[in-house]
């Protein structure tokens, strides 16, 4: 089945069982397979409706329609987006919805109006991903970046779409596909329930596709294909031990636990069939790093909402946005008067003195880039001192709710252990477990955290780097063991980041305060601390104290 | 309308049910916070819930559910004191609701037809004597939490704005559901959950084939589901009601007490909140045993659900405060 097939499948499906299944995520860049795929997506007979992403509250949960109320003088509410006869809701760029935006059509799919959505995500960088708490609730999802021009044939829907639609309902899913539904969603690594329910409506749809009205095997593979691949976190390499709930789960004496026989091989080999190969490799590091989710922490922006004060009054510059509802709040107490004094005026009656402006405090988050050095000779040094000092950082980091990235670099270069984020405590394990040893890459860790900070400093967020080294920078941005090389990229970068005005930080790690190292941080106009040979918290308490300056 | 998913039929999650259904025995006990992965039935469980309420009954014409005609608030103007029993309101407070909806704010509608200046009650009034339920309470907009912490801390909205200057009770028992991966909740906010849970999906294979068949038996063989259920959803009914009753007239031993101010003090949970709301919910679950006496056993099976989410919280301690919890318990109430 080539990936263009199983595309039309999912469309196909969908159409038989829109309410059920949620919905259909599009992994691929704009071009001609994503307009192909929404072409076929035309073939839905349902009233389609575009999201985007500024919309307001207003029209997302239903207001006031000023206009209309004005008019005939009586309360019109305008409706919810969501509150209309069953629609198929396209979300462009969904990699980029906001956690606040995706949460309302999450509650608007389950609010049971037979509402779907089309995700389109055109994620380009890595970190960027679409919130789980979507994908978990869209069944399918198809990655179309490997389409060549001559695949896309278009669709069409069978015809009885609407017979189809009524048996689907009727569909047996025998109980030990259900089973086979858990237990392989099990030995994929896929926690959440509403996997296997979602394969059940999948597979329950495409038996009422092809008029049987029970799941057969084949349904339930080709149900297995569409929903389990792209949610999976790890691949079944020894079933036995996943098959067997760990000691968490005390065995109850009543009830024996049937022995969870490992899944069906074929739908293991069905499920990686269809992975992309990069996928693997994601799954493979995942493996490693057991964190659930991108942590939506990535993709939040601190400026592009903010806490809305009381409107104002006067417009004192033309810039400012009238608040309507506040105008016409300010305005109405005084209409009964107003009209009594010029009894013949047509709807309420305006004066400059009832315009109000509309304020926001906007409070940019600070985001705080920790570019540790886990190299041997920090490592012999302080490393743990130092890691004790982040640790009270983090701590602080917390009560103000900045965000945190983590960068160590060691060995040939920098590593990103956590891209920006607000859970600390997945921060902490990240640095906990990091390892020390290995060269001084001094100027790949700069080069990394510079790279980071200028792009969240797009995204809204005020980065402040912070550096903790012994400076000792003993490899070139090359990858050569040449000290002088790494010590002059070294110096370019801290003028780099001077240049790009990042507030930073430069903790020294070593027992001697290191000459180059004061040199370095005046370059990059950075705040220097030498670790003095105390206790962690007095490291907390300098860097505090010079956060708070800069 | 589909009949919600029945209480009842919930597999498993038993700590999740539990604090609802010690909340609903004792309103008092303010609220229940359930932070968890995505896909446990969190939210499954909170709309259940509004059908798993007793009924209870209020003066008819009162935008906020009063009881009696006395209680309510004088600018809604009541003169018949009518009352009928209604459902338990369980009101969503929708991510992204405006203040002047959640509060209440001037009455547009009257203000634009007859010129006079009305107030328009919020969702605080609607929710009053019920339920107020904040999925992914998380998300939540800072304003908005202020509002809310304010309102649950007293029991009463104000509104002073537009000329208005309205009070009205609103005592509600918060219910809020989230994933804690994405975003943390503010302490303050946390601190008015009476109760919290953390929900896991379940790792046991016969359990998770068992929901996938209760939701598959909902969604095809709806009425005889909910017939089937909904039996269960009654007794279950009943017994609350028994328990709210029973709880006047239950012993609380002064070593009860003792035990629960030495747990949170072992603990070091912040400030005597904790140990009220301990003290509340053992007596609920002492009285939804159908015990006479709070004791040790009813301490123990409540003490997680309440305290931990009130230890002094140490963000990079990732042990898990509920082990803690269970550690200091086993210490001080043996085992």
């Amino acid at each position: 089945m080539t990936l263009w097939e199983r595309a039309q499948l999912a469309i196909t499906l969908l159409a038989i069982d829109p309410q059920r299944l949620g919905g259909l995520v599009i992994r691929a860049r704009a071009g001609p397979a994503q307009a192909a795929m929404l072409a076929a997506v035309q073939a839905l007979n349902m009233p389609k409706v575009k999201l985007q992403h500024h919309m307001t509250p207003e029209v997302l949960n239903g207001d006031i329609d000023l206009s209309v109320s004005l008019a005939e003088r009586r309360l019109v509410m305008r409706k919810s987006i969501f509150d209309c006869a069953p629609s198929l809701f396209v979300l462009p760029m969904a990699e980029r919805c906001a956690p606040q935006f995706s949460a309302r059509i999450c509650q608007a799919l389950e609010a049971d109006l037979g509402h779907a959505l089309i995700a389109l995500d055109e994620a380009a960088e890595e970190g960027e991903a679409l919130p789980a708490a979507l994908t978990d609730r869209l069944s399918f999802h198809v990655t179309l970046d490997d389409l060549a021009l001559q695949d896309l044939t278009p669709m069409t829907l069978p015809r009885a779409i609407e017979d189809i639609r009524a048996a689907v309902r009727g569909v047996i899913l025998p109980a030990e596909l259900v089973q086979e539904a858990v237990t392989l969603a099990a030995s994929l690594g896929i926690s959440s329930l509403r996997a296997p329910l979602l394969l059940g409506y999948a597979a329950q749809a495409h038996a009422a596709l092809h008029g049987r009205n029970e799941v057969t095997d084949d349904d339930f593979k080709l149900a297995v294909m569409l929903v389990y691949p792209h949610r999976a976190t790890r691949l079944p390499e020894d079933p036995e031990p996943e098959a067997q709930p760990d000691g968490a789960n005390p065995p109850e004496a009543a009830q024996e636990p049937t022995q969870a026989k490992p899944p069906n091989d074929l739908m293991i080999e069905a499920v990686k069939a269809v992975l992309p190969a990069g996928v693997l490799t994601q799954l493979q590091s995942a493996a490693k790093q057991p964190a659930s989710g991108s942590g939506s922490g990535t993709r939040r922006k601190g400026n592009h909402r903010g806490r809305p004060l009381p409107a104002r009054v006067g417009p004192k510059n033309s810039g400012a946005r009238v608040d309507l509802v506040a105008s016409l709040r300010a305005a109405i107490p005084w209409q009964t008067l107003r009209k009594a004094g010029n009894p013949k005026a047509m709807g309420p009656i305006f004066k400059a003195s009832d315009l109000r402006h509309k304020r926001y405090e906007i409070q940019s988050d600070r985001l705080l880039i920790f570019t540790v050095d886990a190299s041997g000779s920090a490592a012999v040094a302080r490393l743990a001192e130092a890691k004790g000092a982040v640790e009270l950082l983090l701590g602080e980091a917390y009560a103000r709710r900045d965000h945190v990235a983590l960068y160590a670099f060691r060995g040939t270069g920098s590593e990103a252990l956590l891209p920006p984020t607000r859970s600390l405590v997945q921060t902490k394990k990240r640095l906990a477990a990091l390892p020390g040893g290995g060269a001084t890459p001094l100027a790949a860790g700069l080069v990394a955290a510079f790279n980071l900070a200028v792009q969240e400093r797009r995204n809204g967020l005020t980065p402040t780097l912070i550096l903790l080294t012994d400076g000792r920078a003993n490899v070139a941005l090359d990858g050569s063991n040449d000290r002088a090389q790494a010590a002059a990229d070294a110096q370019m970068l801290a003028q780099k980041i001077a240049e790009a005005q990042i507030p930073a930080l430069v903790i020294d790690t070593t027992i001697r305060p290191e000459k180059t190292l004061q040199t370095l941080a005046g370059t990059m106009r950075a705040n220097y601390i030498a670790l003095p040979r105390s206790d962690a918290k007095s490291v907390s308490a300098a860097v505090s104290s010079a956060l708070a300056q800069s | 309308m589909k009949q919600p998913f029945p209480f009842s039929a919930i597999v498993g999650q038993d700590d999740m049910k539990l604090a609802m259904v010690l909340t609903a025995i004792d309103p008092s006990i303010a609220g229940v916070l359930v932070f968890g992965e995505r896909g446990t039935g969190k939210s499954t469980a909170v709309r259940a819930l509004a059908g798993l309420l007793p009924p209870i009954t209020a003066v008819t014409a009162c935008p906020v559910n009063s009881a009696d005609v006395k209680d309510c608030p004088a600018w809604c103007d009541i003169s018949d004191a009518s009352v009928q029993s209604i459902a338990t309101p369980v009101v969503d407070l929708p991510l992204g609701a405006s203040e002047d909806r959640v509060t209440g704010a001037l009455d547009i509608e009257k203000a634009l037809t007859k010129g006079e200046k009305a107030f328009q009650p919020g969702l605080f009034a609607q929710a009053n004597r019920g339920y107020l339920y904040i999925d992914e309470v998380n998300l939540l907009e800072d304003h908005i939490v202020d509002l809310l912490l304010d309102v649950a801390q007293s029991g009463e909205n104000v509104v002073e704005r537009e000329g208005l200057s309205i009070r009205h009770a609103a005592r509600f028992v918060l219910v809020g559901s989230g994933n804690p991966e994405e975003g943390e909740l503010r302490p303050q906010l946390m601190d008015r959950f009476g109760l919290s849970v953390d929900v896991l999906s379940s790792a046991n294979i016969d359990e998770r084939i068992e929901v996938i068949k209760r939701r598959d038996a909902y969604e095809n063989d709806h009425e005889a589901f909910i017939a089937h259920w909904q039996s269960e959803d009654a007794t279950l009914r009943a017994r609350i009601v028994a328990a709210r009753a029973a709880l006047a007239d239950l012993q609380t031993p002064d070593s009860a007490l003792r035990r629960v101010a030495e747990l949170c003090i072992a603990l070091g949970s912040d400030g005597l909140r904790g140990e009220l709301t301990l003290l509340k919910a053992a007596r609920a679950f002492a009285a939804f045993a159908g015990d006479a006496t709070v004791t040790d056993d009813h301490i123990r099976k409540t003490a997680v659900l309440a305290l931990r989410h009130r230890l002094r919280r140490d963000p990079l301690d990732d042990s898990g405060s509920s082990s803690r919890v269970a550690r200091t318990i086993s210490e001080i109430l043996g085992h």
